[in-house]
């Protein structure tokens, strides 16, 4: 039997950071397009950023690859094509351990210039500081977890554990009682990360959405007419466009 | 075929007296806000000297533009699309703040507060950026009027390999300014850098603008600019740039630049142009002939064949009627004395220059020699090599040839109307001699010299269809229909007699929702804080 708070944690708590997440972005991308964007700090400093910036983000682009090969391939998937757990693993934590460094290393930098730096201080927002707090902390959750987890030697298997509960979140089945068995630090850097989620679409973290693959397709000159937007005239009453 | 209208400018630079006023009257309309305290879409520069940004026109170092690869191909200067992609994190080839200037405001609030004391208070220098005391070392226009010149304007990019020729000693150099807007290009590598696609040309008039709910930021086509007429707003995180005044524009009135520029040295006019054959003519193999595949690239709007296409392709009547008397098209095609500046950025620039005789004749004239006669003026700019060199590095991408043609067009244009000033008989070998005749010549001086303000600037309104027609129906004066007691033309009561000047809607309701509101100098304000003082309750 699941206990309250498993239900809480595992059920109620993923369904609605994934609400808030999902209906938030559009809110957000019906509401403030104008506010929608990287914010980059670049003109103020460009030492620290050309180091860090790069670092971070190719490392967390890994660590989110990383984590949908771990979360949504099953484990027996992965056997069929005759990939044993024990080399699976090995490849995993590897790359996952230093896709992590990387991405840390990379967030110490930006945090650090954050700091430092006067006119990037002052240009940060609470808004910024609290998804700093919520990235690093769910980061260095999940890092200390997978490297404390290979130093004990026997790393816990979360293929069998926090994946089947994550992909039983989007069968509508859910199973809390899969996470509520794994270890402690996997439970603490999930809660972390559904927290991350909830305060993504409020947050500078829209902008990974508007990755602008694009532009490897789209001609290089854009025509527009000036009747597909308005200018900064509002139509008068009764001459407001349709569609 | 496919003919499009394009909205352009000329400047003469002989007229320019480096005042300013342009740039100031464009930050008070478009840049007086926290996040662009560092902006001019309009600037003035000294030349020779580094510019603003410094040394932008250093595309070794920027990469800007377009260039052509091994096989010919055009493409971006600063690396292809996928390289883009890969360099989104950190951009390499962004100005920093320190290649503008860091912005500044002074502490006049120790003026009032300070206690009293023996010496008078004095209001220091504070960051705009930081919001801390600072020195000022630098700004948009530093080395004005050559400030400097000695130690700074020989790292003007246009001088490499002539740093010695040129001596930076009174009376021994020469100088113009240059003032500079955003330069609507027919190929823009402002948009072609953009990941987003949020950089787009307007189909109607060409107009290059930002589309700022599409901005995200990814800051490359600051970069992609050679001009660096494109600037990231720090406070938004989205790029800005120069619009063309287009809410001015679209009423038929011109640019706050040229509206209120001291010298009158700005046309505005329309240009028709195949742009099927825009990005043959920017692949041109020979930097050299860019500058004739540019002129060729636009059409002669009085020829019935293209009116025949233009009106195929949507262009109304009255604006081909505006391209027929465009003074933009005369100057660069009819006369041919406007150049583009640095066409060899292939991004086909749609700001054109007269380029300045005054180095030449200052020199004449300070030689104890005529600075008025064409056989010493067409001698002079035959022997002083370096003006010449100078001016060719910017406007014909360094071939000295067609600056020198301009450059005797304005001689033989000065010394055939002093003749006429002085109620002599006109020597028409001057015309003779620069391939013009009379009657020509003495059209190009009334367009340089004398035109008035709708000669000036023939800009056809924008069609917002009946809607907006309705709007300014509105607006209109009930007495003024064809003969009425409202009409008039450019009345016989003086300047503002006569029908009415056409008025922007969208001004119009923004003037009044000013000054119902409490006056507030955004200029000076730091971004901090409530610029509207707390009104006091009565
Ligand atoms: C999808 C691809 C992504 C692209 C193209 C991208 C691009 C950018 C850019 C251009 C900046 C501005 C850097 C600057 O000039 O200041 C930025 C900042 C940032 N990005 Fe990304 N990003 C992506 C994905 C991500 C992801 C997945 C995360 C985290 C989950 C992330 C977190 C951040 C953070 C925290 C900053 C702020 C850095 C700082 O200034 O302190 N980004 N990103
Ligand atoms: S000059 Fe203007 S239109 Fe041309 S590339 Fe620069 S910003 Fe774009
Ligand atoms: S207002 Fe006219 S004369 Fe004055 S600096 Fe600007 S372009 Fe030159």
């Amino acid at each position: 039997m699941n206990s309250t708070l498993d239900i809480m944690l595992w059920v109620v708590v993923p369904y609605v950071s994934i609400a808030v997440f999902v209906v938030g972005h559009v809110w957000r991308y019906r509401y403030d397009k104008f506010g929608w964007t990287t914010r980059s700090s670049q003109l103020y400093e460009n030492r620290l950023l050309r180091l860090g910036s790069p670092l971070f983000h190719f490392g967390i682009l890994l660590v989110v690859l990383g984590h949908v090969a771990g979360l949504l391939i099953p484990e027996s998937w992965t056997e069929a094509v005759g990939v044993s757990e024990t080399a699976y693993h090995a490849v995993a934590a590897s790359l996952g351990i230093l896709a992590g460094l990387c991405t840390l290393a990379g967030a110490a930098i930006l945090v650090y210039r954050r700091r430092t730096v006067g006119p990037v201080f002052s240009a940060t927002t609470r808004n910024d500081k609290v998804m700093y707090v919520l990235l690093v902390g769910t980061i260095v959750l999940g890092l200390g977890t997978t490297i404390l987890g290979n130093l004990t030697g026997d790393p816990h298997n979360y293929r069998e554990t926090v994946s089947p509960w994550f992909r039983s979140l989007f069968y509508a089945d859910p199973q809390p009682q899969l996470m509520a068995a794994a270890p402690l630090g996997f439970q603490l850097h999930v809660i972390a990360a559904w927290i991350l989620f909830a305060f993504w679409p409020f947050s500078r973290l829209v902008h990974v959405f508007s990755l602008p693959l694009g532009y490897l397709t789209r001609p290089y000159i854009v025509y527009r007419s000036r009747d597909d937007q308005l200018g900064n005239r509002r139509p008068r009453r009764g001459w407001e466009r349709v569609g | 075929m496919k003919i499009m209208a394009q909205m352009a400018m000329v400047m003469n630079l002989d007229k320019c007296i480096g005042c300013h006023t342009c740039s100031v009257t464009c930050k008070q309309a478009w840049t007086n806000r926290s996040g662009v305290e560092y902006v001019w879409f309009n600037n003035v520069e000294t030349r020779p000297g580094q510019g603003y940004p410094r040394t932008y026109e250093d595309q070794d170092r920027w990469r800007g533009g377009w260039t052509l690869n091994a096989r010919g191909r055009l493409r971006l200067r600063g690396g292809g699309r996928l390289r883009k992609l890969l360099t989104i994190f950190s951009n390499p080839k962004l100005p920093a703040l320190d290649d503008y200037y860091e912005p500044w405001t002074y502490d006049y609030d120790t003026l009032i507060s300070a206690p009293a004391q023996q010496h008078t208070p004095v209001a220091r220098p504070r960051s705009l950026i930081s919001g801390k005391p600072t020195g000022i070392t630098w700004s948009a226009n530093w080395d004005d009027d050559l400030g400097g010149a000695p130690e700074l304007a020989r790292h003007d990019p246009l001088l490499r390999g002539i740093e010695d020729k040129v001596r930076f000693e009174f009376e021994q150099t020469f100088m113009f300014y240059l003032p500079r807007i955003c330069e609507h290009c027919l190929n823009p590598s402002c948009a072609a850098s953009c990941p987003s696609g949020a950089i787009y040309k307007r189909s109607e008039d060409g107009i290059v603008l930002v589309d700022q709910d599409r901005c995200r930021g990814w800051r490359m086509c600051v970069s992609g600019c050679p001009y660096k007429k494109v600037y990231f707003n720090h406070r938004t995180g989205k790029a800005e740039k120069c619009t063309f005044c287009f809410p001015r524009v679209e009423v038929g009135i011109p640019t706050v630049c040229a509206e209120t520029c001291v010298g009158r040295l700005r046309y505005i006019g329309l240009v028709l142009y195949d742009a099927d054959r825009v990005l043959a003519a920017a692949s041109t193999p020979d930097e050299h002939d860019l500058l004739d595949a540019q002129r060729d690239l636009l059409l002669d709007p009085t020829d019935p064949h293209v009116r025949r296409e233009a009106e195929r392709a949507g262009i109304p009547h009255d604006w081909l009627d505006a391209a027929a008397r465009s003074p933009v098209h005369a100057l660069i095609n009819t006369y041919r004395v406007a150049l583009p500046l640095h066409p060899e950025y292939r991004t086909m620039p749609m700001v054109w220059y007269i380029p300045p005789l005054s180095p030449v004749v200052d020199v004449v004239r300070d030689t104890g020699h005529d600075g008025e006669h064409h056989t010493t003026l067409f001698a002079a700019i035959d022997a002083l090599r370096i003006p010449v060199d100078y001016l060719a590095r910017l406007f014909t991408a360094g071939d000295p040839e067609p600056v020198n043609q301009v450059l005797r067009r304005l001689a033989a244009m000065r010394s055939y109307l002093r003749d006429i000033n002085l109620g002599r008989e006109p020597d028409e070998s001057i015309p003779d001699a620069v391939g013009m005749t009379g009657e020509e010549l003495y059209d190009l001086y009334r367009l340089l010299a004398l035109a008035k303000y709708d000669e000036r600037y023939v800009i056809p309104p924008a069609h917002a269809e009946q809607a907006h027609g309705l709007e300014e129906l509105a607006t209109e004066c009930s007495l003024d229909y064809e003969g009425g007691p409202g009409m008039g033309g450019s009345g016989p009561f003086g300047e503002t007699s006569g029908g009415p000047t056409p008025i922007a809607v969208e001004n119009f309701h923004m003037l009044r929702d000013r000054q119902k509101a409490d006056r507030v100098n955004l200029l000076n304000w730091d971004g901090r804080g409530n610029p509207v003082p707390p009104k006091d309750k009565p």
